[in-house]
């Protein structure tokens, strides 16, 4: 190195220096968030990982929490649970978050809460929903994300106005697709309708005829289809090319309607789907005015559209995460969890509160998200006659 | 009844495809003694690139999957001359693991450009589907299986009947030999491995328009392919074909009547029984090649 460039790089870290000196007291606010950023989900993690950064860049525009900017550390899990373990792992000990935000499956929340337990890091979790999360009695979790049963109990008040008698399921063969079903089966079931056939599918079939032609035979009136939008694109064409004929219901909420209406076209003509967030009508959610917002500067930034019913969980859980600093007053772990505990927000989705479940004394949080039903229409994504205003 | 006929007809388009794929696959594993993890990532690229050719330069259907085949051939000649050529007397072990490496590298290289979101193929065909009694089928499968039959039968005169397909069983029966008769070794290789991935990038382009183009699509192909030439036994055409109809029926009626949940259970076990029995696969000869 020259004499030259030894003063250029002195004179730019005092510069440097001299910028961070007011804050230098104030070390940014570290929050972790584990996300699956490349393999076969990669798409839904990077839209929920734009969606913390629009959440990050809010908060630090209003000036951070007690003058302290946020500062988020995303670590990629591959869609592998083995890889969520070893990137919690990471997170607390090299980096020394004291709350994280993650991650993304059920089977990656699964793999890495053993390391939040021991660690004694929180974690919010923002889109697994397998009921086993919260009832394994691991008191760092925080969700706010439904539960397949509590998703079938929002759909409750409308089963009779989706005219449901007689319904068969389809579903990926997964804790995630199986757990639907059984949460699903038993409320329709409590509402007087009959259940025919059960069938499942490889994560990774695109052929689903098999099961198309068993469900047609039941002679049903509604199929609920719990899987990711890829498949739900693939059974919807098929069934289209079976003449099934049926009532679809996607649960899950991952089922990106814009997506579907792009690739299955008329095959998803009239199809019902349980969904999170209405980026489509942003004005109909509890809080309108948050949730516009969300969409302006989603579309500012040239996010695509379809991102957006992923992209608001990345908002909601690090403004819910921001909130329990706030009111624990320090970036402690311990302080941070008994902080969730406290917390009361509107998120994106809607209000956000933490209730006790699972094993008595090692409860986890769970906090009751909003549900909402969309339908296809004309191409259109719109609401269902029967939520629709008068 | 009514249902099973409709499993057999999609058992049978379904296995069409696999047929296909195990044809590729098996003059590559069969003939070359290259275990090609990649075979798969040819049958992604054949969807993109048909993809790419349908919606972004508006060429029709026919074009679109001639492109796909076009550049399916070239990438895998290219694949040969590059990587296979330098390691031809190394173990299968050495090639396995540089395919491998192919096989991510390819995989990463889809995601990078075209990112995580599957993508619809257009094709003009009805979507209407052609009903015969209690059966229904979209015209477009039925375009799909007569495109297959017809790469199929092509593949078969390829090998059997010109001087190209003599020259490529002579190599790999005796290498040595086939070069004293003057048969140009290294462009047999090339020739070989490139027709094999043509094949596997056809299948994607046809099949691309059934189904979705993501990245992680090969992974089921290749595990397909591979199964279809276990079935039939290393390098053998019939095989390939009858065992990919064979295992498409096979799971189309174990998900029927078994278990939706056993889908593919029923592919391997088949598989596995015929490993038991019939070691060399189903329709091997005394000697393995053509």
């Amino acid at each position: 190195m020259g004499k030259r460039s030894i003063v250029l790089v002195a004179l730019v870290l005092v510069a440097l220096a001299a910028l961070t000196v007011p804050g230098a007291s104030q070390a940014p606010l570290k929050i972790g968030v584990i996300q699956p950023l490349s393999g076969p989900v990669a798409a839904s993690g990077n839209y929920i990982r734009m969606g913390a950064e629009i959440a990050r860049d809010w908060i630090n525009a209003r000036g951070g929490i007690a003058g302290r900017k946020v500062d988020l550390l995303i670590e990629d899990n591959k869609s592998d649970p083995k890889e969520a373990a070893s990137a919690a792992e990471k997170l607390i000990v090299r980096d020394k978050v004291p709350v994280i935000m993650g991650a993304w499956g059920s089977s990656m929340t699964l793999a890495a809460m053993p390391k939040l337990e021991e660690y004694g890091v929180p974690m919010v979790v923002e889109t697994s929903s397998a009921a086993s999360i919260t009832k394994r009695g691991n008191p760092w979790i925080f969700r706010i994300s439904p539960p397949s049963e509590m998703e079938a109990l929002g759909l409750e008040q409308y089963v009779d106005k989706l005219g449901v008698k007689r319904v068969d399921f389809l579903a990926v063969n997964t804790d995630w697709g199986r757990g639907a079903i059984s949460a699903f089966g038993d409320m329709l079931q409590k509402k007087g309708a009959a259940v025919g056939a059960k069938e499942f599918m490889d994560q990774s079939a695109t052929d689903m005829n098999a099961q198309l032609t068993k469900i047609k035979a039941t002679g049903g009136d509604t199929l609920f289809l719990t899987t990711a939008v890829e498949q739900i694109t693939l059974v919807m064409k098929q069934a289209q090319e079976q003449r099934l004929g049926r009532k679809i219901v996607t649960t899950g909420g991952s089922s990106s309607p814009t997506q579907l209406i792009k690739q299955a076209g008329a095959a998803a003509e009239g199809s019902y789907h349980i969904v999170f967030f209405m980026p489509w009508f942003p004005e109909a959610m509890p809080d309108g005015k948050l949730a516009k917002a969300f969409v302006d500067e989603w579309a500012k930034r040239g996010h695509p559209f379809e991102g957006l019913t992923e992209g608001f969980r990345g908002h909601d859980g690090i403004a819910t995460i921001a909130e329990a600093i706030k009111v624990a007053g320090k970036d402690e772990a311990a302080a941070i969890r008994d902080a969730l505990w406290k917390v009361s927000l509107m998120g994106v989705n809607g209000p956000i509160k933490f209730e006790k479940d699972g094993p008595a004394g090692k409860e986890s949080g769970q906090s009751k998200p909003s549900i909402f039903v969309v339908q296809i229409r004309d191409g259109k994504v719109a609401l269902p006659d029967f939520l629709a205003k008068k | 009844m009514d249902q099973l006929l409709q499993h057999l007809v999609n058992g049978l388009v379904l296995g069409g495809t696999y047929a296909l794929l195990g044809i590729g696959l098996t003059l590559i594993f069969g003939l070359m003694n290259v275990v090609n993890f990649a075979h798969g990532e040819f049958y992604t690229l054949g969807a993109y690139v048909a993809f790419a050719a349908l919606t972004l330069a508006g060429v029709n259907f026919i074009v679109g999957i001639l492109a796909a085949i076009v550049a399916g051939a070239a990438l895998g000649w290219l694949c040969e001359v590059t990587l296979l050529r330098p390691l031809r007397n190394e173990s299968i072990d050495t090639t396995m693991l540089v395919m491998i490496g192919v096989w991510i590298a390819m995989q990463n290289g889809e995601l990078l450009v075209w990112g995580g979101v599957a993508k619809s193929i257009p094709h003009p065909f009805p979507t209407a589907p052609l009903v015969m009694g209690p059966v229904a089928i979209a015209p477009l499968r039925v375009i799909v299986l007569v495109l297959a039959v017809g790469l199929i039968a092509s593949s078969w005169l390829l090998i059997h009947q010109t001087k190209l397909g003599r020259a490529m069983r002579a190599t790999f029966q005796d290498r040595d030999t086939a070069a004293l008769m003057g048969v140009s070794i290294g462009r047999v290789h090339a020739a070989t491995f490139a027709f094999g991935s043509a094949l596997a990038s056809a299948a994607g382009a046809l099949l691309g328009p059934v189904f979705l183009a993501y990245p992680s699509m090969g992974d089921l192909a290749s595990l397909k392919a591979f199964s279809v030439v276990i079935l039939g036994g290393l390098g053998n055409l019939t095989g390939a074909t009858v065992g990919g109809l064979l295992l498409g029926i096979a799971e189309e009626l174990g998900a029927g009547y078994i278990s939706s949940g056993y889908r593919d259970a029923v592919g391997f076990v088949i598989i596995i029984m015929v490993l038991v029995l019939r070691p060399s696969g189903l329709f091997a000869r005394q000697e393995r090649i053509g």
